[in-house]
């Protein structure tokens, strides 16, 4: 396992590095600039700007001292929020796109999972068409809908909950963006529970279980749930770094201070610097991640060791 | 003190006199018989996330929102948009050129120093400094406050700028021209003072709630970027005794629908805008919680004189013409715009323009002038006129878009492709001139037609590049160095009558504000065209 790990983390040096070098490059040749305005800034002025930021150098140069100060943990100083340097920007939003993003994915698994397997169990009844139509509403309802439709409902119309707003994350806050959120991911992991467990109830180790006489919820929770759970488990890394970096939208509709929303607002101001930290972190949450579900696929199918 | 007669005929037609005693009534001014709400807090939505809130690092409206309430400046805005003293009690000027301001001894900063002549040195001085790379630094340019273009291009040194302490409590501006209005420039964000030892002790972090030191009403007590910022009442602020609001808070909110929303559900009071797909809803549903007023803005189609088709007079003048702009202002935007022939919008202080020949037709009478105006040109049927139209990616932009397509292939048989671009591309694409017509607009930074005549300007990258005119110039020029303010406005009508002739632009409409306000709020600015609502003068009414 020791070997495994430190072979991810060699292999994920040159990953970030490649991110980091494209990403870079790629930001500063769009067109527009972190300072232009409606109205454009005096040529003098524009200079003073640039020399203060360091964006009179040659962009090689630029590049390396950016690679230099980011190898030393220092992220720069933010493009467009001036009063804050990307690491204090990335240090206050990751946790809240995390608390969000984390009861979402407990609540999508948990919630998916369940209904998955009733619906396996229950194949062809008007159980499983009802559960599976309905978490393909949940599928093609994207949160940008689903959202103002749960504001509707449970802020303008009934106020249980707080239409927006973040107050350091106290639960009453959270309710309706978690719901949000996570709506699309119970249902697919519903569908794939579902896929996956009515493909292992049909296989010859179940049905030599069932010969042996043993009784179908032994079978189901012993045997079957295991095998199972694997495209669920493979499905939950992406899951988990959609769920926190692709939250923009619930984000910008409740106006929580999160890292997806952070992340587009960067890359619309031209917020070079900031723009590159994110990346740099959303990258190295995935490398994590894969390699936290790699380990779970070991540990789930007995076929795969490292 | 022998004032200048212009000045002071200027200042009295603001509505103002120079005695310091009848200032009183700048903070929150309850009217007698109105109950007040035992919790006095605000919630105010603002736009996006404020870029920063060291005014010399600023240049958007959310930043001068909050800004306005955390520190004051030599003067600032009544209700209605009158320049009224803040810092100084009053000030004096013999020229136009040199102007003393007289702060107020009781002014101080939010650690209980006081607020001195030398604060304002040092942050006149900080707004120019290359070191600083302020964006609007251009602005004390735009003063023509001495040397600070030299000292901006990094000619001469900050300490040579025409400001100077003549005492403790006695500031002194010199400028390079006389510039009439320039105390009320002195209202923008770009003039606020900062706190000299605060600024050179933390440096880039000065302004973190636990580091800020202002001299506005309020201080800021706590700030979660991309969430809100929190304000209480600043206790050392000259005129807290009249504060009513105990606390103030602003929400960056991109979203119109969003907000709209969180008011609806209560949790705003005032919103920073009204999303335009549900105006007529809410008219019908919540009439008395919206408030509209005019704004000192104006959307207009850039055309780019030095390429074709659009270097041909005839093709402008044809384009703007078939413009139906009452359609537009009634019936595509409906919240109260007017259609606009000029460049300057009608609501800036003393701008009272003739209108331009073509304004006085019917718009059927300009359609059949403009159809002959393209004929000449040489396009018809056989040979129609083909150009693009660019605009930065919005709903409202592409709509007014495809309506004024249609209605230049309806009358013109013009074929116009549209393109729109992300805002930032646009701008690049916009400013390098690589466009034949495209959307623009502007809002004036000080309510006086210069912040609008001047984008017309020849060394103007924004606007006036793509004209250059030597006749518009040299308006500018006398227009600078008039003396009279009934001159001024005469060459600034002058311009504008240049601008209808040669059509550089296609002025399209006015703006309005248009937000909700829930009506337990009291003291709300209706009639400020800047749309500067002090939080100082607001306060909650009991319901």
């Amino acid at each position: 396992m020791f070997k495994f790990i430190l072979k991810r983390v060699i292999e994920a040096i040159p990953t970030l590095l490649v991110l980091i070098t494209v990403s870079f490059f790629l930001m500063r040749f769009a067109p527009g600039s972190p300072f232009s305005s409606e109205r454009e800034l005096p040529p003098q002025v524009m200079q003073n700007i640039n020399a203060k930021y360091g964006l009179d150098k040659p962009v090689f140069e630029q590049y390396t001292t950016y690679l230099t100060n980011v190898l030393q943990g220092d992220l720069g100083p933010s493009f467009k929020y001036q009063d804050f340097t990307v690491n204090e920007l990335v240090v206050a939003a990751l946790p809240v796109s995390a608390k969000i993003g984390a009861f979402a994915f407990i609540f999508a698994l948990v919630c998916g999972v369940a209904i998955g397997t009733i619906a396996a169990l229950k194949q062809n009844t008007w159980l499983d068409y009802g559960l599976m139509s309905t978490s393909m509403l949940g599928i093609v309802m994207p949160s940008f809908v689903l959202a103002p439709v749960l504001i509707y409902i449970f802020s303008i119309g009934l106020g249980w909950f707080p239409a927006g707003g973040w107050f350091d994350g106290s639960l009453k806050y959270m309710v309706l963006p978690v719901l949000g959120m996570a709506m699309m991911y119970v249902a697919t992991f519903a569908r794939i529970t579902r896929g996956s467990m009515i493909e292992t109830l049909n296989s010859n180790f179940i049905r030599t279980a069932r010969a042996k006489g043993l009784s179908f919820s032994y079978i189901v929770l012993r045997h079957a749930l295991k095998p199972a759970m694997l495209p669920v488990v493979s499905y939950m890394g992406p899951a988990f770094v959609g769920i926190i970096t692709g939250s923009v939208v619930i984000e910008t509709i409740f106006g929580l201070p999160g890292i997806g929303k952070l992340f587009v607002n960067a890359a619309f101001n031209r917020d070079y610097s900031l723009v590159m930290g994110i990346t740099i972190l959303i990258g190295l949450l995935f490398i994590v991640f894969n390699a936290i579900v790699d380990i779970l696929l070991a540990y789930v199918d007995p076929k795969i060791r490292y | 003190m022998n004032k200048n007669k212009i000045t002071k005929a200027l200042l009295v037609s603001l509505g103002l006199t120079f005695s310091a005693t009848s200032f009183n009534a700048i903070a929150a001014d309850v009217p007698a018989g109105t109950k007040l709400a035992a919790k006095q807090e605000l919630v105010k939505g603002n736009g996006s996330e404020v870029a920063s809130i060291d005014p010399h690092k600023t240049q958007g409206v959310p930043e001068s929102n909050v800004i306005l309430d955390l520190l004051e400046g030599l003067v600032t805005q009544d209700a209605e948009g009158n320049t009224i003293p803040g810092v100084a009690e009053s000030w004096e000027t013999t020229d136009n050129k040199t102007f003393t301001f007289h702060l107020r001894k009781n002014a101080k900063w939010s650690n209980g120093d006081p607020v001195t002549a030398h604060d304002f040195v040092y942050s006149f001085q900080r707004a120019v400094d290359p070191a600083t790379a302020s964006p609007y630094s251009w602005y004390l340019d735009m003063t023509t406050m001495l040397n600070a273009s030299d000292i901006i291009a990094g000619k001469k040194d900050k300490s040579t700028l025409g400001v100077k302490a003549i005492d403790d409590y006695t500031f002194e501006v010199k400028l390079a021209t006389p510039v009439p209005y320039f105390v009320m420039m002195m209202g923008h964000t770009t003039m606020m003072p900062v706190h000299q030892a605060t600024v050179e002790k933390y440096g880039e972090q000065w302004t973190k709630p636990e580091n800020f030191v202002g001299n506005g009403a309020f201080v800021m007590s706590k700030w979660v970027v991309n969430e809100r910022i929190e304000m209480t009442p600043n206790k050392y602020y000259w005129d807290n005794d009249k504060t009513v609001l105990t606390k103030v808070t602003y929400l960056p909110l991109e979203n119109y629908v969003a907000e709209m929303n969180r008011f609806l559900a209560g949790e705003i009071d005032m919103t920073y805008d009204v999303p335009n797909e549900h105006f007529k809803r809410l008219k019908k549903e919540h009439a008395e919680s919206l408030a509209i007023k005019g704004d000192l803005c104006t959307y207009y189609y850039s055309l780019n004189t030095h390429k074709p088709p659009f270097d041909d007079l005839r093709v402008r003048k044809a384009v703007s013409y078939a413009v139906d702009r009452d359609v537009i202002a009634k019936f595509l935007l409906g919240k109260g715009e007017k259609p606009a022939y000029g460049l300057t919008p009608e609501i800036v202080a003393h701008f009272d323009p003739v209108l331009p020949p073509y304004a006085k037709l019917t718009q059927k009478e300009r359609n059949a002038e403009a159809k002959k105006l393209l004929e000449e040109a040489g396009y018809n049927a056989a040979n129609p006129l083909k150009f693009s139209l660019l605009y930065n990616t919005s709903e409202n932009h592409k709509k007014l878009a495809v309506a004024i397509g249609s209605m230049w292939k309806k009358t013109l048989g013009v074929e116009v492709t549209l393109e729109n671009q992300e805002w930032k591309t646009y701008l690049e694409t916009k400013n390098q001139g690589n466009f034949q017509a495209a959307r623009a607009s502007w809002c004036g930074d000080y309510n006086e037609a210069s912040t609008f005549t001047s984008l017309m300007e020849g060394n103007n990258t924004t606007g006036g590049v793509h004209y250059k005119s030597a006749e518009y110039d040299k308006l500018t020029e006398q227009a600078i160095l008039s003396t009279s303010e009934e001159e001024r406005q005469k060459l600034y009508y002058a311009q504008e009558a240049l601008l209808a002739k040669d059509m550089p632009i296609i002025p399209i409409y006015q703006y309005v504000k248009a937000r909700l306000l829930n009506p337990h709020v009291g003291g709300y600015a209706h009639h400020n065209a800047e749309d500067k609502n002090y939080s100082k003068n607001m306060y909650i009414i009991a319901d």
